[in-house]
């Protein structure tokens, strides 16, 4: 697979299927592994970091499960790939920063992606569309299975996996679900809901990972503490969340529609003409108006559009996407031209 | 509204940001959220780092506890304390002292329940609690799946090792 076969499907996590896909974008596991007696990625010299890539891809081209994965070494990747595989959510932007002895290993489904050389050794990560974290815990413990017997881990019985930072020590797991809040959001509830999850040691974060702001209505809500409970028990409590979220944004949503359909429907409307009319149109913007159109798509507000397509348009009109389909780099201005473009035309407006 | 950052540009950003039960809302400039969110990823969980290392200064002679070396890596604890990383696998052994309760502050345990690799299975150990608590978040799983046969069957499990200890229940689960 070369990088650019990825343009042509769409994201994993932009799929819009899966159980609760109407509030629940996708469901993510990630897990922390390192190698024993051989320095983290941040210590290590050039040569171990050599030896863990090649240590950690012989291993993967031997499981039948990662048979249609492809290797992507972030040395023979310019800027613009880097940013584009962040941007499908296939590695992080601390990783895209770096390049000798690096890598990132994504399946053709882009399902499974596993970096090599971040923070710590491996780095698996799982995504699924929908409110789905067992199942994809279930893959994931199924190739950390498969890897641990090829790969000798650093793991203490008292202490677990032991990774670099000790925030993730332990399980080494950390489970997100990525929420669409538009509703809690209008209602200025979210705060509150969002405030009551951290005092139950969870992360909120935006769109794009780690300190990332919350763009379009979008929270990614992930476990804190790794070390102490078992992996099914921290998917546990996320889920029990997770659904009490899912709940008050459907109440808020009907709260609404009950109430305030005349403002809602102006919002949604104004913000689906503003995306079909636009000439010149920032990301940030963009992603803000797809959230309020994707809540009209959800409650029936707006037809005539596909949701597969609305949902394309989320990625598509990130700054490396739009780089990648123009094929060539594109400054911020011609961007924001080009972006407007590409969504009159996805829209179904001509020109 | 004026940028917390710089007080000098727009903001545009509007970050919700959950350190321990605080949440904090920030206004930004594109230009400051940019900057915050690579120091948010840098410095993650280092708050509670440092917080855990501030009362390990009060407790213990301070020169004892930089001066110790992972004998693997050869990273001090003082890198340590600068860093916020560990230098490899070993470090956990070579710094147990110290880490043991900076753990405990981070995860509110330091006792490890979960998988483990599967050479650590056969060459380990594995200890009863930890057995019973696979089983627990077995049972767990279970319910919440509404299987419920299956959770009566690992509650009776669960009781039999918790009665008997592992071997025993161990061997009770092959009849
Ligand atoms: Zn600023
Ligand atoms: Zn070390």
């Amino acid at each position: 697979m070369k990088i650019n076969d990825l343009l042509s499907h769409g994201s994993e996590w932009l799929r819009g299927t899966g159980p609760n896909s109407d509030i629940v974008i996708s469901s993510r596991i990630r897990l922390a592994r390192n190698l024993f007696k051989i320095s983290f990625p941040h210590w290590a010299n050039k040569k171990q970091c050599e030896q863990v890539l090649t240590t950690v891809t012989d291993a993967v081209s031997k499981i039948a499960l990662l048979k249609q994965t492809t290797v992507f070494n972030l040395s023979a990747l310019d800027s613009i790939d880097k940013q584009f595989l962040v941007e499908r959510h296939l590695m992080s932007h601390d990783h895209a920063q770096k390049s000798e002895g690096r890598a990132v290993i994504v399946d053709n489904e882009e399902i499974v992606s596993i970096m090599i050389n971040e923070e710590d050794h491996l780095r698996m990560q799982v995504m699924q569309s929908g409110f789905n974290l067992y199942e994809t815990w279930n893959i994931a413990g199924k190739i950390d299975d498969h890897l641990a017997k090829e790969l000798p881990y650093a793991f203490l019985p008292d202490w677990g996996y032991l990774t670099a930072c000790p925030t993730n020590t332990g399980t080494g797991m950390r489970g997100s679900v990525m929420l669409h809040l538009p509703a809690l959001v209008m209602t200025r509830q979210v705060d509150r809901v969002l405030a009551a999850i951290a005092k139950l040691s969870f992360n909120t974060r935006g769109l794009y990972g780690e300190g990332t702001q919350a763009l379009g209505n979008f929270f990614q809500i992930s476990n804190q503490v790794s070390l102490g409970h078992g992996e099914e028990e921290i998917i546990g409590n996320i889920n029990g969340i997770i659904r009490q979220i899912i709940e008050q944004e459907h109440q808020a949503r009907e709260l609404m529609f009950s109430k305030n359909r005349a403002m809602l429907e102006d919002k949604i409307n104004r913000s689906f003409g503003i995306l079909k009319s636009a000439y010149i149109i920032s990301s940030q913007e963009t992603i803000e108006l797809l959230s309020l159109v994707r809540l009209g798509l959800d409650l029936g507000l707006i037809k005539h559009i596909d949701q597969a397509r609305l949902n394309d348009l989320f990625i598509s009109t990130q700054p490396a996407h739009l780089q990648k389909i123009e094929n060539k780099k594109l400054t911020s201005e011609e961007r924001d031209v080009k972006r407007a473009q590409i969504i009159r035309k996805r829209l179904g407006v001509s020109n | 509204m004026l940028c917390d950052g710089c007080g000098k540009n727009q903001a545009t950003v509007h970050l919700t940001e959950i350190v321990n039960d605080q949440m904090n809302e920030l206004h930004l400039c594109e230009e400051c959220a940019r900057k915050k969110s690579q120091d948010v990823e840098q410095n993650f969980g280092l708050g509670d780092l440092l917080g855990g290392m501030a009362d390990i200064n009060k407790n213990e002679k301070d020169k004892e506890a930089v001066s110790i070396k992972c004998p693997n890596c050869g990273l001090t604890y003082a890198d340590f304390r600068k860093i916020g990383r560990l230098g490899c696998g070993d470090c956990y052994n070579a710094f147990k002292k110290y880490l043991a309760p900076l753990l405990k502050r981070i995860h509110g345990s330091s006792q490890h329940v979960g998988k483990s690799p599967v050479f650590a299975k056969k060459t380990l150990g594995l200890k009863k609690g930890i057995d019973i608590q696979e089983l627990r978040n077995k049972l767990q799983r279970a319910v919440e799946q509404e299987q419920f046969e299956e959770a009566a069957r690992l509650r009776d499990q669960i009781k039999n090792l918790e009665v008997k200890g592992p071997e025993e229940g161990e061997a009770d689960r092959k009849a």
